[in-house]
């Protein structure tokens, strides 16, 4: 290690062989003219290709949230349960005893497009570490899936790639995939979205932060060698695709999960051995996010010996170490003489560990190297650190360019054709429960280990959220048992005509999801997927979704503690569907609340709850299945309305009342019963929930929100109304479990087995 | 009684054999890492689920050189009880203290959900089981097709080594009831000395009601009448 006397004065030097640097370098990195202006102002002279490197990545979109950050600090993100609002690795709420759930959802849509098996692999583990990087065990995952149409000639070999990339990183390290959701559209075909959320436990008062503080405390490196896999992901992630994105696999990351088990059990007995002041993993932009973002959260400078990194290439330039997005690798600051004890636990775990920097009171991020040097050649030439890398941190910070980019209205949409109305229902119902977007996932998620750690209370498809049972563990006592809901939400159609409501859309859907199986929401994380932000359509969209989100959260009390942007999903020009995915932790006061979705007993009475559709059938499934557009008008959300529901459904599950409970949402009414007879394969007889004259079809698969089926022994009808009537929630019985049909009076008549069948094949066009 | 549950670096449901056995059945229980070479005075071992080494090469194939190997062996060759589940069965069928192995499913992917396994032959994990008796339990993995010779398999049979057979809910054993492709549908064997039992489904992971399932239980209670009964 070179001591601060040792820092070389001066400029730093252009390290052999690296490119001469201009603008023309620096648009290939993909900054702009007025990018590499502001580069040179910061500098007061031209940077090094190593420089202009770390400037690149770090002004990304991905790593900057340049055109983002002024519309996300509208979102709300306080309450009396946040522990970590966003701005940390991951955002933590408060589930008793001095215990937090810690959270967060990220996208890996570009590099899973290229590379499906790999990209999907390492979207995991970048979550993972996320999670245990603030000193949380990770207990439970969950995805959101986008693919392009069921007959695309990519989609089988996207989907195959993708579910056994999730299952095989997430089976290894033995963190449950307990949940998820998938929609088919032809918007992703060619920009599919990956989004990876995970929950840990920790004890609130141990949690770990990405702070670089006390200036001579050591700079460990841990984990993974470095090699030249990922270098300029975050760049690839800000850019659009064309018909040349394939030969972008070299920035597509290479995932180790037994790596990452090693790394994530030694991490958690680093954390207990007290001797860190902090921790961030490198994720995107690798070394150089890590420490530049550790530095500016203490207002510090970070000095690093690139000559120390473990490597697993020959040859790496600083560039390159740089810019590496290998996998499974964390920094840490330790307190000034104790990085013998985190290199030990290292050991003991077989991890590769070192030295490689120190914090500084300079608030700059130098790097240093000797050229020639490479500890892979036997025997390496001698060291001679010559500074490569000098640059303010607040220039890759909090400096770094924010724009507030131009908006525009989109015209109206084209008129497309409405649906026949005249279908028979029972057609319609069986197309759509057999269809890819409303049938069973099965397939997928039987690739998954989701009961993995003893927690799995509600399995998937057994109820409306994931319910786990979660160990909260400190020093000797006792472990206390938790049990938290877990659910992923967004329907891109109904954010693409009217992004505010249908954002807002998304909260209540994922809201009213964990209510129904019992649990009090606490808190959400987001992950936002749009296209270019360079178009002011998109952005227009991006600021109203942002806001539908707001009056969401602020209204049903979920704050955001964490998430991501993703933004440039489009390819040769046409945007995906504004997609901004929401999940929220919400925790149950007592396993005995917990309410599952599908009929459990004959003779049990089905009660809806909400105002009975209108028929207003924008945006769903069954629009699109008939027309081939994402059409009709928007069908909103009263969200006062919305609250009153959840709470219902609150105070129903905490009273013990319900049998079971499952939302009305994508395929409508009739998807909603036909999913409650499909679990235990028990028949019902309703009718339509009365309402205005609008067509039985219409009514049966519109998708407008906030509405519930439940059901109840008979004796609990009395209870269940007056619950409703309190919180002001319409409430009608409308049949009773039993049989072996499913019936709609005058509408519907399935036999239970069939849709079963019908239900269960429904992915099998696409991985047979 | 006293259970040692061994740990190599990629277990991962370590925490559930733990919690299984300590924390619902009541008996002491506790990790020894795989550096270690002693089980100390273990009245009984868990090898368990996971990814031992990874397991890029064959499942359980690294572990079988690990420090507490020869303890294990040690262990078991004394008659000691010993569980391996899962990634645990794959590792003792590696070291030599179970016949046959573990294949990838014959459809090649990793397959989780509850299988029903029909109990077949006694041993100290399983002697209070009535035989024909069936057991819902869920299953994880992508290695998990017993495969033997046939002379193996004959013999298996005709010693009733067989602890375990996929069935269906009703105990019937047929081809649709085997969820990875295990030669005479075995779902667990047991060796010669039936001291050691491995099998691919997860007992420690359906023992409680919150779980909605409390099947697995029943072998862990096997485990602790049987050294009750011995001591």
């Amino acid at each position: 290690m070179t001591s601060p006397r040792d820092t070389l004065p001066g400029a730093p030097i252009p390290f052999p062989g690296e490119p001469d640097v201009g603008r023309e370098t620096a648009r290939e990195m993909g900054l702009t003219d007025a990018e590499w202006e502001r580069v040179g102002f910061f500098l007061g002279r031209e940077p090094t290709y190593a420089e202009l490197g770390v400037f690149s990545v770090m002004w990304s979109e991905h790593c900057s949230y340049k055109s983002s950050r002024v519309h996300l600090a509208r979102l709300p993100t306080e309450g009396p349960q946040v522990v970590q609002g966003p701005g940390e690795n991951a955002g933590a709420v408060d589930i008793g005893d001095g215990f937090c759930a810690v959270f967060k959802m990220e996208s890996h849509n570009h590099p899973s497009y290229i590379e499906p098996y790999q990209g999907a692999a390492t979207g995991v583990g970048g979550i993972l570490r996320d999670v245990f990087t603030m000193g949380a065990r990770p207990v439970a995952s969950l995805n959101s899936l986008r693919f392009g149409r069921p007959d695309h000639e990519r989609t089988p070999y996207l989907v195959r790639g993708v579910v056994k990339g999730i299952g095989d990183y997430g089976n290894c390290i033995g963190v449950p995939t307990v949940g998820g959701e998938v929609q088919f559209d032809a918007s992703y075909d060619g920009n599919i979205l990956v989004n990876a959320f995970t929950v840990g436990i920790a004890s609130t008062d141990a949690l770990f932060f990405g702070t670089a503080e006390g200036v001579g405390n050591p700079v460990l490196y841990v984990g993974a060698r470095t090699g030249r896999d990922g270098i300029h992901g975050a760049t690839m992630a800000s850019a659009e695709f064309d018909d040349a994105s394939e030969r972008k696999l070299p920035t597509v990351q290479v995932g180790d999960p037994f790596m990452e088990k090693l790394l994530l059990e030694a991490c958690l007995e680093i954390f207990a051995a007290d001797v860190l002041v902090g921790v961030q993993d490198m994720g995107a932009a690798g070394l150089t996010s890590s420490s530049v973002e550790m530095a500016a959260r203490a207002g510090r400078g970070l000095e690093l010996d690139l000559d120390a990194i473990p490597r697993r290439a020959r040859g790496l330039t600083p560039y390159e170490m740089l810019l590496s997005e290998s996998q499974e690798r964390m920094l840490m600051v330790a307190r000034a003489g104790e990085e013998e004890k985190v290199l030990a636990i290292c050991a003991k775990w077989d991890l590769e560990a070192a030295v490689v920097g120190r914090v500084t009171d300079s608030g700059r991020f130098v790097c240093k190297a000797t050229p020639g040097y490479d500890p892979l050649v036997d025997p390496p030439s001698a060291r001679a650190p010559q500074l490569v890398v000098d640059i303010p941190v607040g220039a890759l910070a909090d400096e770094a360019p924010k724009y507030d980019r131009p908006q525009a209205e989109p015209p109206a949409a084209p008129v497309t054709p409405a649906p026949s109305l005249e279908l028979d229902p029972n057609e319609a119902l069986r197309a759509l429960i057999g269809s890819p977007n409303l049938g069973s996932r099965q397939w997928i998620w039987r690739q998954y280990d989701h009961v993995v750690r003893d927690g799995t209370v509600f399995r998937p498809g057994e109820a409306d959220a994931a319910v786990v049972r979660v160990f909260c563990e400190r020093d000797g006592e006792p472990a206390r048992e938790k049990f938290l809901a877990l659910s992923v939400d967004v329907n891109g159609r109904h954010v693409l005509l009217d992004p505010f409501q249908g954002a807002a859309m998304a909260v209540a859907e994922c809201a009213r999801n964990v209510a129904c199986t019992g649990a009090k929401p606490l808190g959400l994380t987001d992950c936002l997927n749009f296209g270019s932000p360079e178009k002011p359509e998109t952005m227009w969209r991006f600021a109203r979704a942002i806001d539908g989100l707001a009056a969401a959260c602020r209204a049903l009390d979920v704050p955001v503690v964490s998430g991501n942007v993703s933004l440039y999903n489009e390819t040769d020009g046409a945007p995906i569907l504004p997609t901004p995915t929401v999940a929220i932790v919400g925790q149950l006061e007592d396993p005995s609340h917990r309410v599952g979705m599908s009929f459990v007993r004959a003779g049990d009475l089905v009660a809806h709850l909400g105002a009975p559709s209108r028929g207003a059938l924008g945006g769903s499934e069954y629009w699109v299945w008939q027309t081939g557009y994402v059409g009709g008008a928007p069908v909103g959300i009263d969200l006062d309305a919305e609250v009153a529901l959840s709470r219902a459904l609150l105070a129903l599950a905490r009273e013990r009342r319900l049998a079971s409970a499952h939302d009305v949402s994508d395929g409508g009414l009739a998807v909603c019963l036909a999913e409650k007879c499909l679990g235990k394969g028990l028949g019902c007889r309703v009718h339509l929930p009365s309402g205005e004259g609008a067509p039985a079809l219409a009514r049966l698969f519109a998708e407008e929100p906030t509405r519930a089926v439940v059901s109840f022994a008979p004796e609990a009808r009395d209870g269940v109304a007056a619950i409703c009537a309190a919180h002001g929630v319409p409430f009608e019985v409308i049949g009773e479990v039993g049989g072996s049909e499913l019936v709609v009076d005058g509408a519907v008549a399935i036999a239970v087995g069939e849709l079963a069948a019908r239900h269960h094949a429904a992915l099998a066009p696409i991985v047979g | 009684m006293r259970v040692a549950v061994v740990v190599f670096p990629g277990s991962n449901a370590d925490w559930d054999a733990l919690h299984a056995v300590r924390d619902v059945l009541g008996a002491d229980a506790r990790y020894v890492f795989h550096k270690e070479t002693s089980l100390g005075d273990a009245d009984a071992v868990v090898v368990p689920g996971g990814f031992s080494y990874g397991d890029y090469l064959r499942a359980g194939a690294i572990a079988r050189f690990s420090p507490i190997a020869p303890a294990i062996e040690r262990f078991a060759k004394g008659g000691g009880p010993v569980l391996g589940i899962c990634n645990g069965f794959q590792v003792l069928t590696e070291m030599g203290l179970l016949p046959g192995g573990l294949a990838r499913n014959a459809h090649l992917r990793f397959e989780c959900r509850d299988v029903w396994v029909r109990v077949e032959g006694g041993g100290p994990f399983t002697h209070q089981l009535a035989q024909g008796s069936v057991l819902r339990l869920p299953i994880a993995h992508a290695e998990g097709r017993y495969v033997c010779d046939p002379e193996t398999l004959a013999r298996l049979e005709a010693e009733e080594q067989v602890a375990f057979r996929y069935c269906a809910p009703d105990g019937e054993v047929h081809a649709e009831a085997n969820p990875n492709g295990s030669v005479a549908s075995i779902a667990g064997v047991y060796n010669e000395a039936r001291n050691v039992l491995g099998l691919m489904p997860h007992p420690e992971r359906a023992a409680e009601a919150v779980l909605g399932n409390e099947d697995g239980l029943s072998l862990f209670r096997c485990l602790a009448s049987f050294l009750e009964e011995a001591a």
